[in-house]
Parts: C-alpha cells; sequence; structure tokens
C-alpha cells in the first residue's frame, strides 16, 4: 500500500458520492428536476467536493508531516550508544537509516541500523494505514454531511461554485507562495550559512576556496568564502554578452521594423525565436566544442594566449542566445512608438535613419533600457554554457582571454554529486542563490518600472 | 507689423536653393549614412541567421555519424564445450548462458582470424577491437537460436568505439602512433578486415532503444527520453491545471484592488527568474522538506512546474482576455452565472491560445537542464525508469553528462542526442504553430 | 497684408505649383484614387473635400509620397512639382518632402522640447549654419504659426505637454521651419475643440500667402472658410473642381449638391 493507494481510494469515494447524491436528488423530486432551485449534477458536484476536500486536507498532512514522525518515532527508540556515538549529526543517521530503509541493505551492517530500517518500514507501512482510515472517515464524514443536505431549494451550485471560486483563487495565490517559497528557502538555509560564515566576508571577501578540509589538521580547514571573484566573473561574462547581443539585437529590431518588408519580416523573426529555443545545454555544448578551439586558434594567429575556457567564448555565446531577447523587446518598444512620430519625421524630409536615430530611438529609449535590462539579468542567471564553457576555478580579472568562474557555476559545483546536506559548503551555494535572485529581482524590477513608465507617455 | 516681425518672417521667405552643390553634396552623405544604417541592421539579422545555421550545421555535421556504428563480421565458433547444452529448459538454459564465457568465445573466434598474433597483450588488445558489448550480442544470437552451438556463423559484432572512430574518419590516423588510442597494429588487423569486406557501417538502432552506457558504442536516449516524458507528465498535470485556474481567477474573478495587483507583479517577476533558483527552491523544499526522492521525475516534474506556471498563467491570461467581452454579456443575459460564463464559454474559446502557451511552455520545461541538476536528476542510470519515483535523467541533463565524457566517440553521441532533443522540440513547437493558426480567431 | 488678397481670376492663367495629371493609385486589389487631373497654385488653399473612403487623403499622401512607405501601394501617372515629376528616378523624396510639407490629423509632436521639434527640419537638412540662426528660425516660424507669445517662456518645455490646439500649431511651425513651397494638410482640425479650430484656420489663411495649400477636412464649412478652391471626390473620383464660392453657391454636378446638401456622406 502507497501513498497513491489512498488517492485512487479517495477519487472513488468523491465520483460514488457524485453518483449517489445527484440520484438523489432526481429522487427526491421524483424526477421532476424544475423543482429544485440547481440542478442534479450540481447536487452531484458539491457532495464530491465534500468527500475529496476533507479527504485531502488529512493527506496532504500526512505528507508533510509523516516522515517527520516516523523519523522522530525512530530517534527515540535507537540504542542511546548508537544516539550518543552520532549526537553531532543526528541528521546524518537519518538520512543513512531512511536510504536503507528505501533502496535496500546496500553495504550496511551495522544492525542497530538495519533494525532501526526495518521499523521505519514497518512504522511508515503503518502510518499510511492509518492515514487511509483517517482519510476515509474524513471523507465519509464529508458524504454525511452532505447527503444531509440535498434538498428541493438547497442551492447547490451556489455552494459549489463558491468552493470553485476559492480554489480558482488559491491557486493564483500559489504564484505568491512559490516566490515566498523561494525568498524563504534561500534565506532559511543562508542564515545558517551566515552563522557559520560572516556577512562580510561573504560579500567583501576576494577568496573563494569552498574546499573545506579532509583532516583536521590541515591549514585552513575552514575553506575562504568571498564572493567576489564569482560576482565579478559573472559581470565580466554577462557585459561581455551583453557587448554581442546589444548592438545586433538593436539592429536587427530596427531594421525588421524599420527597414525589411513583411515577408522578410515574417521570415526573420521566426529565425530569432529558434535562436531563443535552443536549449542552454547545447548552447554550452556548441561553445566548449566548437567556439572554444576556434576562439584558440584565432587566438594563437593573433599572438594572443586564450584560454580553453575562456570568459570570452562563454560570453560570446551567451551573447547568441540572449540576441533574441533584445531584439524582440526592443522591436516591441520600437513599435509601440506611434506611426505618427515616424511619419512626421519622414514628412519633413527626415531619412529613415535620421528618424530612428532621433525620433524612434529616444521615444523607445525606456522600453530599450528595459529589454538590455532584462537580457542582462538572463545572462547573470544563465548557467549552462557557463558550466560547459566557463572555468571552475576563482579569478579576480577584467581579462576576457583568462578563465573565470560564476555565481551559477558555483551552485552547480556546490551542489552537484554526493553532498552532505548542511555542510557549510552546500549552505554556501544558498548563499549565492540568494545573491543571485537579489540581483537579478532587482533588473526584473527595475526593467518593469521602466516598461510601465514608457506606456504611459502614450496612453 | 513691427520691424523685429517682418525680419523674422525673411528668414522664412528665403528660398533654399535645393540644387545647390553643397546641398546636393548634404543630401547624399545623408543618403550614404542611411544606406549604411540599414545595411548594419541587415547585418545584424544575417549576423544571429548565421550564427543559428553554424550551430545547427555543426551539430548535425557532427550528430549525424552517432546514429551510425562500425560493426565487424567474424566467423564465430559456437563451442559446445564452452556453452550450455541447447536440450536444457529455457529458463536453466539462459540461466547458464549468462555464465557462460563469451569472452573466451571472442577470443578463440578472433585467434583463429589471426593465427599468427600470439602474446597476452597483443590478444587483449585483439579484443579490444571489439565492442564490451560484444558478448551480449553473442548471447543474444544464442538465445534467439540455439541450434548455432556446436556449428560456425558470421556474426556481425559491434566494434570499439576507437575502430568506429577511425572508420568515420574522425580520428586522423596520419599522425604517430603516440598521439593515438589505435596503435598500427590494430589498424593492420583492421585494414584485413576491410579488405575482406568485413566491416560496416550501419544504422544504430541501439541509439534509438537502448539506455546509457559507460561506452559511447552502447550508449541510447530511451532511457533519457522516457525520463523527460515521465518528468513532463508530472509538470503538465500540475501546471496546467493551476495555471489554468490562476489565470480564470484573474482574468474573470479577481477584484481590481492592490492585491491583484502584487499578483500580477509577483507573476512577471517570477518568470524572469533564473531557473538554477528554482532549482535551489526545489532542493530545499521538495527534497529538504518534503523529503521526497532524489533524481525522481516526480520532483524533477514538480520543480519545472514551479518554473513553467508563470508562463503558462501569462499565456493563458492573454488568450482568455482576448475573448471579446460581447460572448460574457450574451451568455450572462442568458442567465448564466458568472462561474458558468467562464467555463462553458470563455473558456473553451480561449482553449486554443491555452493549448499553444501550455505547449510553448512545456517545450521550455523540455529544454531546462540547470534546476533538474540541483535535485540530483545528474546520475549515471543504466535502466530505462519505470515510474515517477524511479531514478531517472533527462535528455538534456544526458546531453550534459555525454558532453563531459572525455571518449572521442561521445562528441557525436551528443550532437545525435542534440538531434533527438531538438526534433521533440521543433515536432512541440510545430504544434504549437499549427494549433495557433488553425484554431486562432480574430475577434 | 496686401500679398494675401489673391485675384482668383489671375491664378488661373498662371503657371501652377503642382500638377496632377492622370493618377491612380491602387493597395493592392483597391482602386483608391482613379484617374485625377488637378493643377494646384502658389499663394492659393485648395480645398479636398468628400465622403470618407473617396481617397482624398490617399491623393494627399501622393503629393509629398509619403505613400513610398506603404508596401504594395502603387501610383501611376504623373505628378509634376515646379513642372519636375516628383516620382521621377532623380528626385530625391528627402529633399522632395521638405519642399512638401506635412500636417496631420492629430498633432504629433516629438517628444522633444519645442525648440527641438521646430530646430529637428532645420537641422537635419542642414538650413542653419550656427546657433544664432537656427534661433531665429525657430522664432520666426513659431511666431508665423502664432504660438511665439505663448511658449516664448518655455521653449525647453517637451512639446507633448502643450494643449492640443497648440501641439497642432507647433506643427505647423515645424513643417514650415524648412521653408516648404507646398503645405499639406491632413484634416488638421478634425482632434481639435472648436475654439482651437478657429484659431488654426486663421493661422492657415494667413500663411495662404505664401504658400501653396492643400487642405483635406470633412468640415464644408472649414473648406468654405478657409479654400480659394474645392474639388469634391467620390469613390476615387475627381467629381468637381471650382472656386469655392461656386462649389458652395453653384454645384455644377448633381452629386455635389447632394453632398452639400448634406444628403449623403
Amino acid at each position: 500500500m502507497t501513498n497513491a493507494t489512498i488517492v485512487v481510494v479517495l477519487a472513488l469515494m468523491a465520483l460514488i458520492a457524485f453518483a449517489v447524491v445527484r440520484q438523489r436528488s432526481v429522487a427526491l423530486v421524483a424526477g421532476a428536476t424544475d423543482q429544485l432551485h440547481s440542478l442534479p449534477r450540481y447536487h452531484g458536484y458539491y457532495a464530491a467536493l465534500m468527500v475529496a476536500l476533507p479527504g485531502l486536507v488529512v493527506l496532504v498532512l500526512w505528507l508533510i508531516s509523516g516522515k517527520y514522525i516516523v523519523e522522530n518515532l525512530i530517534l527515540s527508540g535507537l540504542p542511546s550508544a548508537l544516539v550518543d556515538a552520532n549526537a553531532e549529526r543526528l541528521d546524518l543517521l537519518v538520512n543513512r537509516i531512511r536510504l536503507i530503509a528505501e533502496n535496500g541493505v546496500g553495504l550496511e551492517t551495522d544492525d542497530a541500523i538495519l533494525d532501526a530500517a526495518a521499523r521505519f518500514n514497518s512504522l511508515y507501512g503503518r502510518g499510511i494505514a492509518a492515514t487511509l482510515v483517517l482519510t476515509m472517515a474524513a471523507a465519509g464524514a464529508g458524504y454525511l454531511y452532505a447527503v444531509g443536505k440535498v434538498a428541493p431549494l438547497f442551492r447547490a451550485r451556489t455552494r459549489f461554485e463558491k468552493i470553485l471560486h476559492s480554489m480558482l483563487a488559491l491557486s493564483s495565490f500559489l504564484a505568491i507562495g512559490i516566490t515566498i517559497g523561494i525568498i524563504g528557502s534561500l534565506i532559511f538555509e543562508s542564515l545558517r550559512f551566515f552563522q557559520q560564515v560572516p556577512l562580510e566576508e561573504f560579500i567583501f571577501g576576494l577568496k573563494w576556496s569552498p574546499q573545506t578540509a579532509l583532516r583536521v589538521d590541515q591549514i585552513a580547514a575552514e575553506g575562504s568564502f568571498g564572493a567576489v571573484p564569482l560576482f565579478a566573473g559573472t559581470f565580466l561574462i554577462s557585459l561581455i554578452a551583453m557587448v554581442v547581443a546589444g548592438p545586433i539585437g538593436l539592429f536587427a529590431a530596427i531594421y525588421l521594423t524599420q527597414y525589411a518588408s513583411p515577408r522578410t519580416r515574417n521570415f526573420a523573426k521566426p529565425i530569432l525565436e529558434i535562436l531563443a529555443g535552443v536549449p542552454t545545454v547545447v548552447y554550452g555544448f556548441f561553445a566548449a566544442l566548437t567556439v572554444a578551439p576556434l576562439f584558440r586558434d584565432l587566438g594563437m594567429t593573433l599572438g594572443l594566449d586564450i584560454a580553453s575556457e575562456s570568459a570570452l567564448v562563454a560570453g560570446v555565446v551567451m551573447g547568441i542566445m540572449i540576441i533574441p531577447f533584445v531584439s524582440s523587446l526592443s522591436d516591441d518598444a520600437l513599435m509601440a512608438v506611434p506611426d505618427a512620430m515616424k511619419e512626421g519625421s519622414l514628412a519633413l524630409g527626415a531619412t529613415p535613419a535620421e528618424t530612428v536615430m532621433k525620433v524612434l530611438l529616444p521615444s523607445a529609449l525606456p522600453g530599450i533600457a528595459s529589454a538590455f535590462l532584462l537580457a542582462a539579468s538572463r545572462a547573470v542567471g544563465e548557467t549552462m554554457i557557463v558550466v560547459m564553457a566557463a572555468g571552475m576555478r576563482p579569478n579576480l580579472t577584467a581579462n576576457p582571454l583568462e578563465a573565470v568562474t560564476t555565481v551559477t557555476v558555483q551552485i552547480v559545483a556546490l551542489l552537484t554529486g554526493d553532498q552532505e546536506f548542511n555542510s557549510t559548503k552546500t549552505l554556501s551555494a544558498f548563499a549565492l542563490g540568494l545573491a543571485l535572485f537579489v540581483t537579478t529581482l532587482m533588473l526584473n524590477i527595475f526593467a518593469l518600472r521602466l516598461v510601465r513608465r514608457y506606456r504611459q507617455v502614450y496612453e | 507689423m513691427s520691424d523685429d516681425r517682418a525680419n523674422n518672417l525673411d528668414v522664412l521667405s528665403r528660398r533654399v536653393n535645393w540644387k545647390s552643390t553643397q546641398m546636393r553634396a548634404r543630401v547624399r552623405r545623408r543618403y550614404w549614412a542611411d544606406r549604411l544604417f540599414r545595411l548594419s541592421g541587415f547585418s545584424a539579422v544575417v549576423i544571429a541567421g548565421l550564427f543559428l545555421l553554424f550551430l545547427l550545421g555543426n551539430i548535425i555535421q557532427n550528430g549525424i555519424s552517432g546514429f551510425m556504428q562500425t560493426s565487424i563480421e567474424i566467423d564465430i565458433a559456437f563451442d559446445p564445450t564452452l556453452l550450455p547444452d541447447p536440450t536444457l529448459p529455457p529458463d536453466q538454459f539462459s540461466a547458464a548462458l549468462a555464465r557462460a564465457d563469451m569472452q573466451r568465445l571472442l577470443r578463440q573466434a578472433l585467434m583463429a582470424e589471426f593465427p599468427n598474433v600470439s602474446g597476452r597483450r597483443d590478444i587483449i588488445q585483439l579484443t579490444r577491437m571489439l565492442s564490451s558489448g560484444a558478448r551480449a550480442q553473442l548471447r543474444q544470437v544464442i538465445l534467439k537460436d540455439p541450434s548455432v552451438i556446436g556449428t560456425t556463423k558470421r556474426v556481425r559484432i559491434l566494434a570499439s568505439d576507437e575502430v568506429d572512430q577511425v572508420m568515420k574518419g574522425n580520428i586522423d590516423v596520419g599522425v604517430s602512433e603516440e598521439n593515438r588510442k589505435l596503435q598500427d597494429k590494430e589498424l593492420a588487423w583492421l585494414g584485413r578486415f576491410q579488405q575482406e569486406d568485413r566491416v560496416s557501417l550501419s544504422f544504430h538502432s541501439r541509439f534509438i532503444t537502448g539506455g546509457d552506457s559507460r561506452e559511447p558504442e552502447l550508449v541510447g536516449v530511451r532511457g533519457a527520453i522516457t525520463g523527460s516524458a515521465l518528468t513532463l507528465l508530472v509538470t503538465l498535470l500540475t501546471a496546467f491545471p493551476v495555471g489554468l485556474a490562476a489565470a480564470i481567477y484573474l482574468e474573470e474573478f479577481a477584484p481590481r484592488n492592490r492585491f491583484t495587483d502584487i499578483i500580477e507583479v509577483n507573476i512577471n517577476n517570477l518568470a524572469a527568474v533564473p531557473s538554477i533558483v528554482f532549482g535551489l527552491l526545489g532542493l530545499a523544499f521538495f527534497l529538504g522538506f518534503m523529503g521526497m526522492a532524489r533524481s525522481a521525475p516526480l520532483v524533477g516534474g514538480l520543480t519545472l512546474a514551479l518554473l513553467t506556471l508563470p508562463t503558462i498563467i501569462i499565456s493563458a491570461r492573454a488568450a482568455i482576455a482576448a475573448v471579446p467581452g460581447s460572448i460574457r454579456d450574451a451568455a450572462r443575459g442568458l442567465g448564466a452565472s458568472p462561474m458558468q460564463v467562464a467555463f462553458h464559454h470563455v473558456v473553451p474559446l480561449a482553449m486554443p491560445g491555452i493549448m499553444t502557451g501550455t505547449i510553448i511552455g512545456m517545450a521550455r520545461a523540455l529544454g531546462e537542464s540547470a534546476p533538474l541538476l540541483m535535485i540530483g536528476m545528474v546520475a549515471f542510470i543504466v535502466d530505462v525508469p519505470g515510474g515517477v519515483n524511479d531514478p531517472a535523467t533527462v535528455l538534456p541533463v544526458q546531453i550534459y553528462l555525454w558532453a563531459d565524457s572525455p571518449e572521442r566517440a561521445f562528441i557525436e553521441k551528443t550532437s545525435a542526442a542534440i538531434m533527438v532533443l531538438l526534433f521533440f522540440l521543433i515536432s512541440m513547437n510545430g504544434l504549437a504553430i499549427w494549433l495557433r493558426q488553425r484554431f486562432e480567431r480574430k475577434w | 497684408m496686401p500679398d494675401t488678397a489673391i485675384d482668383l481670376q489671375n491664378t488661373v492663367g498662371a503657371q501652377p505649383k503642382m500638377s496632377i495629371r492622370d493618377v491612380h493609385v491602387r493597395y493592392g486589389e483597391t482602386h483608391a484614387v482613379k484617374g485625377i487631373n488637378l493643377d494646384l497654385y502658389q499663394d492659393n488653399v485648395t480645398a479636398l473635400i468628400g465622403p470618407s473612403g473617396c481617397g482624398k487623403s490617399t491623393l494627399l499622401r501622393c503629393l509629398n509620397r509619403m505613400n513610398d512607405t506603404i508596401v504594395d501601394c502603387s501610383v501611376e501617372g504623373s505628378i509634376l512639382l515646379d513642372g519636375e515629376d516628383i516620382y521621377a528616378k532623380e528626385i530625391d523624396v528627402v529633399q522632395l518632402r521638405a519642399r512638401v510639407g506635412m500636417v496631420f490629423q492629430k498633432p504629433n509632436p516629438f517628444p522633444k522640447s519645442v525648440y527641438d521639434n521646430v530646430a529637428y527640419g532645420p537641422r537635419i537638412h542642414g538650413l542653419a549654419t550656427d546657433r544664432d540662426a537656427l534661433d531665429e528660425i525657430v522664432e520666426a516660424s513659431l511666431e508665423k504659426a502664432g504660438l511665439w507669445h505663448e511658449v516664448k517662456d518655455r521653449l525647453d518645455h517637451l512639446g507633448t505637454t502643450l494643449s492640443g490646439g497648440q501641439q497642432q500649431r507647433l506643427c505647423i511651425a515645424r513643417a514650415i521651419a524648412v521653408n516648404p513651397e507646398v503645405i499639406l494638410m491632413d484634416e488638421p482640425c478634425s482632434s481639435l475643440d472648436p475654439i482651437a479650430t478657429a484659431r488654426v484656420e486663421a493661422l492657415i489663411d494667413e500663411l495662404s500667402g505664401h504658400y501653396a495649400i492643400v487642405i483635406v477636412t470633412h468640415s464644408m464649412q472649414q473648406a468654405a472658410r478657409v479654400s480659394q478652391k474645392t474639388v469634391f471626390f467620390h469613390l476615387g473620383e475627381m467629381i468637381e473642381y471650382g472656386d469655392t464660392t461656386q462649389i458652395f453657391t453653384a454645384p455644377r454636378q448633381e452629386r455635389t449638391r447632394d453632398y452639400i446638401t448634406g444628403r449623403f456622406g
């Protein structure tokens, strides 16, 4: 029996409630359904909801708290010797037990742990059974309530629609829930990180080497967590990306909105969109496999030494990726300038180029600035290209030919592979994530503000 | 009329001599500037197009051979002393076959081909020309037709990835011996097979139907495709209903107040949050807080659902907003409740647009890899996942893993996997475009 | 003002500023203007009237080739400015549009300062050699448009902050700043209130002494007030052309009479 069983049982109960209550409402007026306030099916819907919702509440409570309850029961039942031996990292011990419980014995030899794992499984099984019973009880109560309500003048439709209305509202509040979840989890884990590493070191420290020592007696056992080199690398690569994407994207938008025939436009816009639709992992592969050697060879003939994981390569390829963002958002900004502006300028004898430079661009400037900011925010948060084509070693430099690392690269490096969840190293990834989130959020908010203000000018 | 004014108006009554040489030169200059400007714009579009062409061309050029694999035909003597008795009951027979020493069978066959190769190292080198999957291949041949035991039969056996790369011309055999993996000896052996026309390059269905492997010649994308499909299924089943419900609420029911404004701004901002941050959320919430299984499509799908939800809400809202108010008025005029107006009239009419947006959101989720790295969908997994709680990887992460592998042969496999991914993406976007063109209404 | 009092009889024999000869305009399948012949004279206001969609705006936009920007719009026949075909290859659109200015239906000042709005044309055409000359042109243009006294203290304000009527006069000032010979006006008062309309009409009347002005209007009263010549269009054809007084008092064509008396349109 698994959690899925409970879901199936609950769904069946709701279905039965629907059928029975629907039938009952018809029977109540002896088939003369026009005497009912609501159509029979609304009586059915209402009953089904009354059955499903209480059951779901129980189920969700179990899903959230079940494992914790079982874990605590297991911990209290463990031999005290084992608990004392692992006093500092009880969470690791619990993880070990759970891994065995879920994936089988493996290489574990400690009988106490094997025993605990077996108890975990049996307790968890009992927990599921108990939840099933509780769910059915809650659903049954809901059913009795709904059946008791059926009456010719019972406003089943109104009631049903009210519940539906709140469910719709709840869905839209979920968007806020996600944001709260993001901020909450990032801040929560970051706070734990900042208990171990001072905030000043993270913000102003020039050295990033999260490798905690293997042996206690090693020097620098704590590692250092100065994020400056990571942000410097991120901004260097983003800057290169914007240098590539900015002019190309803007000029493409100008050409497509001002010069191109509708046919060219219909042909070129999808091509730019495809550029945006190519997964970033593909760009990363392309950068590492093709562009990096190309630039290396090119640098060689020019007498430049370009690192094979240079900021330049990652930046240029990222620039290609964000061309469509710049161009389509600039396109929108240019198209939003009223035609009357363009006509007014042309009618005075301005050339199209003069019209663009002196009238359209100044008018569309907030929109275009916002396009650049949004694209920059993309670049700052982009992960796969830099993971595959930029370096791993923190390097505080402004030289685009050297290898640098970025915030996102470090997050991936810190969190992939087997990690203990609570080490300073893993927690530092959340601190980086928080910094990244705040940076991109500020860029986005600023960009959206600009657009909003700019729209007001013409509305 | 004052003097001042008369003077002023005089400025304007001076006729400009447009035909003067200065004026003509000036106009010519302005036209040049315009042409240059136009050319810059055109170049920008062309450059973007060329980038795309170069990218895709490069991938296809590298990847097309990834669907092909080299095999060598070898005369195998199915030695009855090494193999189980074919008269055994089938289950015992296959169990015994699994224990049989296939490596020896291969070695004997190769030594028979090259009687003058001797010495342990040379013989090991000789067998290394064949894929390590050759044993399984032989087992399959025997299982299919146990009567081959005791006979000698010519069997097509997968060559190793190095031989395969030489055959495809991806390795330059002109460089000195120490700079390549395949030595002169091996090249000579390969040359003999080639002379006898026993080396062939053919479509390699295993790449489509097989799971992951450490050996490039044995890898397949089915595990990753299945993982992607399961993950997307979870994403679709969660993000679509919630996104649609949120969009209906915001367009049809939400009061215009500060709170609704906050939700809207919030959704727009969420759409621009870096995907890796969603990965961190998934890690902290689904794995850390909820204690769900690592590397599973369920968690991956839920994480991607959080990521695509804003996209779906935004496009669904646009589709719902495009349904004209007159339809709502008409339904309301017939006594429909607001809920009935929304679900019986507005949503069905907006459905094509909602579907289009959803498919585009799903396509984005299909190409996403960074958040899935965070929740451990980056493990080496050979088996094709059977359910949403099995450990799995997805196509883009598979690409990432292969791209990281050092063997030369993985370049073409990675590129080929990218072609498969792009095929799915193009199909999904094609479907979205078709939907839009087929059902889109202009109100 | 002596030079505004034009003897209509005399202009008939004079050289026309612009001549329209057998002009057809098509947008794709639509035949918008069908074989128009018309002469426009210097120092003279010509009003184009007719029901909506009769092709009068289309014809107006041909006179400074604003139709060039519209794809699949084709113009046949010839339009001469001082005897030169403006659709000829060697004619330069940029110069043409400087010589034939245009004022639009809705005031469309650039989102720049009042000064920069007026200085825009002279700057791009290089009509002023230095800042003083430019100042002089801007002042003269605003003066001529009757706007100088209203805006002289806020030349650095955005043009878009002026009232509707001021904006339209700013657009007229902007057009005359490049010394045009002809000014085309496409329903210049349709978005203005009656008081602003009266001011713009007075301005048109004042300007009529210096330029050939062509005005498209929906309002017959306006045509009667500001123009010396009137052309009546219907379904892309020119039905009647004549002195404004004659058209409004004794139209020769029945359709003109019907339109003027309000029987259709």
